[in-house]
């Protein structure tokens, strides 16, 4: 390239030059979103194959001619995938009821109430934070073990429930409720449990729905706890219920009904996402730790 | 305001109870398990006090396996993919058509079950006497020979782990690093292109050590999240981690305390211990590089 003589040559040199740079980014963001979006698009499409059509094929192909929905019957009646599912739903609602109660009552403890010891006890708590699952996890398999609480629902929830990332997250947002509604509500004679549910958690209501998301999603995909505590088939979770699947499910690798299977576990949690997208991308900015 | 202290505790106590019941005591159980030897789960009883268990748990063939999987799992994937969540979030801030969009898409592995979609890497690199899977067959397509990567050569396990891995915790790092791309203020970005600066060096000068924090964040949370690596893995090879030549640290522990191999939490705690000892230390390490190089 000759060097650019006038302003026009110029311009038109870096104009060509930002187009370049704009086709080399947009080709490296949709390589990425293939590689992301390929998987998803892989097991629906697997999902829709008839067995015989799908092991008759030595080369997979893209696309399927006559799709069946047959698989989605075999998964709900060839291994009770309804059963993990209903598990889940209860393991996960449970969990995250039982966990918004108790971090909000705490977290109005730390942020509005005054008694002796509360500043130790939240340093404590906040260094709680920094204890990795895979230390407590040991005794709390002993201690479940101990009461005759395996293969229950109490067994499953109970150890699931303390999330002391949450609880400082809400004290912190319960902090900035200015002071002033709070001494209008005492004047008015209005109890502190009162208070609570009637002014702080509305006010709250979009962080309190932030941390419900990330609970649920965080139980929907829980896999090492169900694993430990559970060997009844009856009290499976999705998690290790597509693993029993996999290991001794349908017989004889029918990998399309165990697409099928992986499609139903899947779905719940992407519309979740995409109906609550800014929340929980919020969310998980602020607080989620993963990867 | 008046002191009302039982008031206090009494909106604490669900939180503390849970906590102390299934946190702190298990956080002192798990250093008098790894030190009670024999300790029979059955009947509850040990017959020494002693380091045993740690010495037994370093001697184990499993463990050192485990160990040496997890580390070549961490020094991979961390790095390659900050690097590449690095190289996609620039990209990403640099455009405005679509941007949402591809946001959008390029969360989804966050809200998925690692287990589930596991699978779905499974059959694709999978090689089976029916079919030589999708992975392979665009191997072949470019001129190279077919390898069963789920039970083939070690190499071939390492890369597909590798790979999901990365594939699992990318949505994380590109959240945080637009987040803080989007942060940097931009008279920083005019200032420099009144004075001429090449796209590079803005990008070295100015960008860099702006989203620094984030950066050093997501390498520390990345190297706890890669030694604490498990349900990728199992996703992948199965519940057998240990027949597959496959098991990770945490992969040890669990299978120490249940399941086949199961039944010893004693050195389950010690390997639990190990694992944290050695979490910490690099975390530390980190921490302290990143003291120098990291701008506030």
């Amino acid at each position: 390239m000759s060097k650019p003589t006038s302003y026009e040559q110029m311009k038109k040199s870096e104009t060509n030059r930002k187009k370049c740079v704009h086709i080399l980014v947009y080709a490296l963001l949709i390589i990425w979103a293939v590689i992301v979006l390929f998987p998803f698009y892989w097991m629906l499409l697997t999902s829709v194959k008839s067995y015989s059509a799908y092991n008759a094929e030595r080369i997979p192909q893209f696309f399927v001619l006559s799709p069946t929905l047959g698989n989605y019957v075999d998964a709900f009646t060839a291994v009770p995938l309804g059963r993990y599912l209903l598990n889940t739903l209860i393991f996960t609602m449970a969990t995250t009821a039982v966990m918004m109660v108790v971090s909000t009552l705490a977290a109005f403890a730390f942020a509005r109430l005054r008694f002796r010891g509360k500043n130790l006890v939240f340093t404590l708590i906040l260094a709680l934070m920094m204890i990795p699952n895979e230390l407590v996890v040991i005794t709390n398999f002993a201690t479940i073990t101990n009461l005759n609480l395996r293969n229950t629902f109490g067994g499953l929830i109970l150890p699931s429930v303390s999330s002391v990332f949450y609880i400082y997250l809400l004290k912190e947002n319960f902090q900035q409720v200015p002071d002033s509604l709070y001494y209008a509500a005492k004047v008015d004679g209005t109890s502190d449990l009162r208070y609570l549910l009637r002014v702080l958690v509305p006010i709250c209501k979009p962080t309190l729905i932030t941390i419900g998301i990330l609970k649920i999603i965080e139980c929907w995909n829980a896999y090492v706890w169900p694993r430990l505590i559970t060997d009844d088939e009856r009290y499976f979770l999705v998690s290790n219920g597509i693993q029993e699947i996999r290991e001794n499910g349908f017989g004889r690798e029918n990998i399309p009904a165990m697409m099928a299977a992986v499609v139903v576990i899947s779905v719940p949690l992407i519309l979740l996402f995409l109906l609550f997208r800014d929340k929980i991308m919020t969310g998980v900015s602020k607080g989620g730790i993963k990867g | 305001m008046e002191k009302n202290n039982r008031k206090g505790w009494l909106y604490l106590l669900p939180a503390v109870l849970f906590l102390v019941f299934f946190m702190v005591y298990p956080l002192i159980d798990v250093f008098v398990y790894s030190f009670e030897e024999g300790y029979n789960f059955a009947s509850q009883t040990y017959y020494d006090i002693g380091l045993y268990n740690f010495s037994y748990v370093l001697h184990d063939a499993y463990f050192l396996q485990a160990l040496k999987n997890t580390f070549l799992l961490v020094v991979i994937t961390v790095p390659l993919s900050t690097a590449i969540a690095l190289l996609i979030s620039v990209g990403l801030s640099s455009i405005r058509p679509l941007r949402k969009l591809f946001q959008t898409i390029y969360f989804l592995p966050y809200v998925t079950n690692t287990l589930a979609v596991g699978l779905v890497f499974m059959i694709l690199f999978q090689k089976t006497a029916y079919t030589d899977g999708l992975v392979n067959l665009l191997i072949c397509w470019f001129g190279g020979d077919s390898i069963d990567f789920i039970d083939g050569p070690y190499w071939g396990r390492m890369f597909v782990l590798c790979f999901y891995i990365i594939w699992v915790v990318m949505p994380f790092k590109i959240l945080l690093l637009t987040g803080a791309l989007s942060g940097v203020d931009q008279n920083y970005y005019h200032a420099a292109r009144v004075d001429g600066t090449s796209a590079f060096r803005i990008f070295r000068k100015i960008t860099l050590p702006m989203i620094s924090p984030t950066i050093f964040y997501l390498i520390i949370t990345g190297f706890i999240g890669a030694f604490k690596e498990y349900s990728d893995a199992v996703a992948l090879f199965g519940t057998d981690l240990n027949a597959a030549g496959m098991n990770t640290l945490v992969g040890y522990v669990y299978d120490m305390l249940y399941g086949d191999s199961g039944g010893y939490p004693s050195y389950a705690s010690a390997a639990a211990i190990i694992l944290f000892v050695i979490v910490l230390t690099i975390t530390c390490i980190n921490l302290l590089i990143s003291k120098r190089h990291v701008y506030y």
